[in-house]
């Protein structure tokens, strides 16, 4: 089985972020990078993937070169390549899609993997727009993987439940958290992971579709309101979540 | 990229690989050993579910090259890990250590091919668990005084006496055991032997009830006629002080490692604290009388951190360590020892409680001026070594 991961190297979920000088941009000075948490699912099924049925995981993650540090995370859990999509400039959705496609059109794997969404941008759009342009069947958030001689069985999560839907090979699947437990890396993996190399490649430009004309902080939340301490603050609160907060 | 023209020598940051084996350890402890580790250190049992996770992710064979099953990994990384370990639970930190640096290193270090192709395998990979056995009940700081006598037969030594505080000690599948093959020549007749467990007239007698560290296990073990084949003879015979002096100098990297993970969960656990704790109307972090422990806090532990990753790299370019594995192991548990003491202070009666992190460091950090020399033996070894230099 040909499988591609697409992973992406975001902010330490530790990490305060704050918004640049140009007000446009976070400033990175002093932010932690990991491995996209929902990516890191995305690896973790490609490679139960592979333990099933044989094949091969290609990593590939779009970015500078501090992206090379995730690379090797996925290495070290066991992936067999690793390209790094050398583009230090930002990219929107778009531009970031059309980038991997071209790299995996012409790997043409049986199984493309992404994370439902990068927690950094949250735009959730990338594995949607790859499996377009490449004309591609698309199931997202998924939280249950059956593949069967190409037919595929894959559970969804939906608002309030689960969907269940099928299709062939080769498609495209993101993954929803809950799909897997994602492996550590072994110190044994992280050893052989410093000499393997890492592909580079650079990517067309691409003209972006959407402009980030300005990024905020959301405003801090204001302190909390002590309606009372004894029964009677519960007809008080009840009115006041009624007529003031107006949410009951 | 480094500058070219920038000076070369010193390079305080760490290696993507030591990142990447740092946030491993610091994952694995906080997801897999913070759950549990109210529930070990109350029943004191031993977290063999832990050793066999460790085990599988190459903790337990850190040091070692891969050929036995190793991660092939040096000081540096080991420090790393410890760290990581010990800042959530030390005594998990100490089972990785006396069974990395002590046992296992000591077999990896004196032993013979095939002692190595024996025992190695099953000791990198967590299967066995190591213990190193020096102190008797009579003998500690002099550890070259130690009872346990060894004689010869035809094809076999002949063990008995005891030893104590053994970490590991009552369920290691393996064992080094240092004792006096000839009385007559003080510590030049003393020898390092492999022990297995189930060898008749070995066994572990009486586990410790402890202040802390208490995940840990700290037995006494018995020999009674215990038949050792000569085979299992580490190095030559005679040689077992001198072996076990050269291991200590690596023992005592882990033990600041140690000291270096408990300060510094101390300081997070204070940071924390002090921004969310009011009295008089304001967290209590803006109070100087706070801010000041929490400076000598952060500054010492970072003296402690140089110190100890200073010994690691000399360690791992073949140095010798004497002077910088003393220095680092005696001011790194000092450190540590005041860096837990102020944290309880700043936690206030939470502080005493177990629910708060602080009330276990408390505990389990006096170990580590204990353990492997404690520091008076420490400076008195710094102090030989400067004696002897100027
Ligand atoms: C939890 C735990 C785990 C341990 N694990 C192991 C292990 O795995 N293997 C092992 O072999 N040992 C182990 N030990 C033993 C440990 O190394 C000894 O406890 C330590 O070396 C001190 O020896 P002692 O307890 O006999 O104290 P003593 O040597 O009796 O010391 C008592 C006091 O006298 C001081 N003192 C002694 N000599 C001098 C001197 N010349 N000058 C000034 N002061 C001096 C000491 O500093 C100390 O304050 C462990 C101990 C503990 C508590």
């Amino acid at each position: 089985m040909n499988i591609v991961v697409c992973v992406n190297h975001v902010p330490d979920t530790e990490t305060k972020v704050k918004v640049g000088p140009d007000g446009k941009s976070i400033d990175k000075a002093g932010v932690n990078y990991m491995l996209s948490p929902y990516d890191e699912s995305a690896v973790e099924e490609c490679l139960r993937l592979k333990e099933k049925n044989g094949g091969q995981v290609t990593a590939i993650s779009l970015g500078g070169d501090a992206n090379k540090e995730t690379l090797r995370k996925v290495y070290a859990m066991g992936v067999d390549k690793a390209i790094l999509l050398k583009d230090e400039a930002p990219r929107d959705s778009y531009g970031v899609a059309k980038a991997l496609a071209d790299v995996i059109k012409e790997l043409s794997p049986d199984v493309v993997f992404f994370g439902k969404q990068s927690i950094d941008y949250d735009d959730a759009q990338v594995g949607g727009l790859v499996a377009e342009m490449l004309g591609l069947p698309s199931v997202s958030v998924v939280v249950k993987l059956e593949i069967d001689n190409g037919n595929v069985r894959a559970q969804r999560e939906i608002e309030g439940g689960h969907e269940t839907v099928e299709t062939r090979l080769p498609a495209v699947f993101t993954a929803q958290k809950g799909l897997n437990e994602p492996r550590y890396p072994s110190l044994r993996g992280i050893m052989q992971a410093k000499s393997k190399a890492i592909e580079e490649r650079v990517p067309e430009p691409v003209p972006p579709q959407v402009e980030v004309v300005a990024m905020r902080k959301p405003t801090a939340k204001g302190a909390g309101r002590i309606v009372g301490t004894d029964a009677s603050a519960v007809t008080e609160l009840v009115r006041l979540l009624h007529e003031e907060a107006k949410v009951i | 990229m480094p500058d070219a023209h920038a000076p070369s020598g010193i390079e305080f940051s760490f290696t993507d690989t030591m990142k990447m084996v740092q946030s491993l350890a610091r994952d694995f402890a906080v997801s897999e050993i913070r759950p549990v580790v109210v529930k070990y250190d109350e029943s004191q049992e031993f977290p063999f579910d832990l050793v066999r996770k460790m085990g599988e992710l190459g903790f337990m064979g850190i040091l070692f090259p891969d050929e036995y099953g190793g991660a092939g990994f040096g000081y540096l990384e080991y420090v790393v890990i410890l760290e990581e370990l010990s800042k959530i639970d030390p005594s998990i930190g100490l089972i990785v250590a006396a069974h990395n640096s002590l046992c296992t290193n000591h077999i990896y270090r004196f032993g013979n091919t095939s002692q190595k192709k024996e025992y190695l395998p099953g000791l990198c990979t967590g299967r066995t668990v190591g213990a190193w056995a020096l102190t008797e009940p009579g003998s500690g700081s002099d550890a070259g005084a130690m009872r346990s006598t060894v004689r010869r037969e035809a094809d076999a030594f002949i063990l008995n006496g005891s030893k104590a505080f053994c970490t590991n000690g009552s369920v290691a599948g393996t064992a080094v055991v240092m004792a006096v093959t000839d009385p007559s020549k003080a510590k030049k007749g003393i020898s390092a032997f492999i022990l297995e467990k189930g060898m008749q007239g070995f066994f572990p007698s009486k586990k410790e009830n402890k202040l802390g560290m208490r995940a840990s296990d700290t037995s006494s073990l018995t020999f009674d006629n215990v038949r050792i084949p000569r085979g299992n003879l580490l190095g030559e015979e005679g040689s077992g002080f001198r072996q076990a002096l050269t291991i200590l100098d690596g023992g005592r990297i882990s033990i600041a490692a140690l000291a270096l993970g408990i300060a510094q969960g101390a300081l997070g656990a204070s940071v924390k604290y002090s921004r969310e704790r009011e009295q008089f109307g304001k967290p209590i972090g803006e109070f100087q009388a706070i801010q000041w422990k929490l400076a000598d806090m952060a500054t010492e532990i970072e003296a402690a951190r140089l110190l100890t990753l200073k010994a690691a790299f000399l360690k791992d370019r073949g140095n010798e360590v004497v002077l910088e594995s003393s220095m680092a192991k005696y001011y790194a548990s000092e450190a540590a020892a005041r860096a837990t003491s102020e944290a309880v202070q700043i936690h206030g009666g939470y502080g005493f409680i177990k629910e708060f992190p602080v009330e276990k460091l408390y505990r389990d950090v006096k170990l580590t001026t204990i353990g492997e020399g404690t520091s008076e033996i420490q400076k008195l070894i710094i102090a030989r070594e400067l004696l002897k230099t100027f």
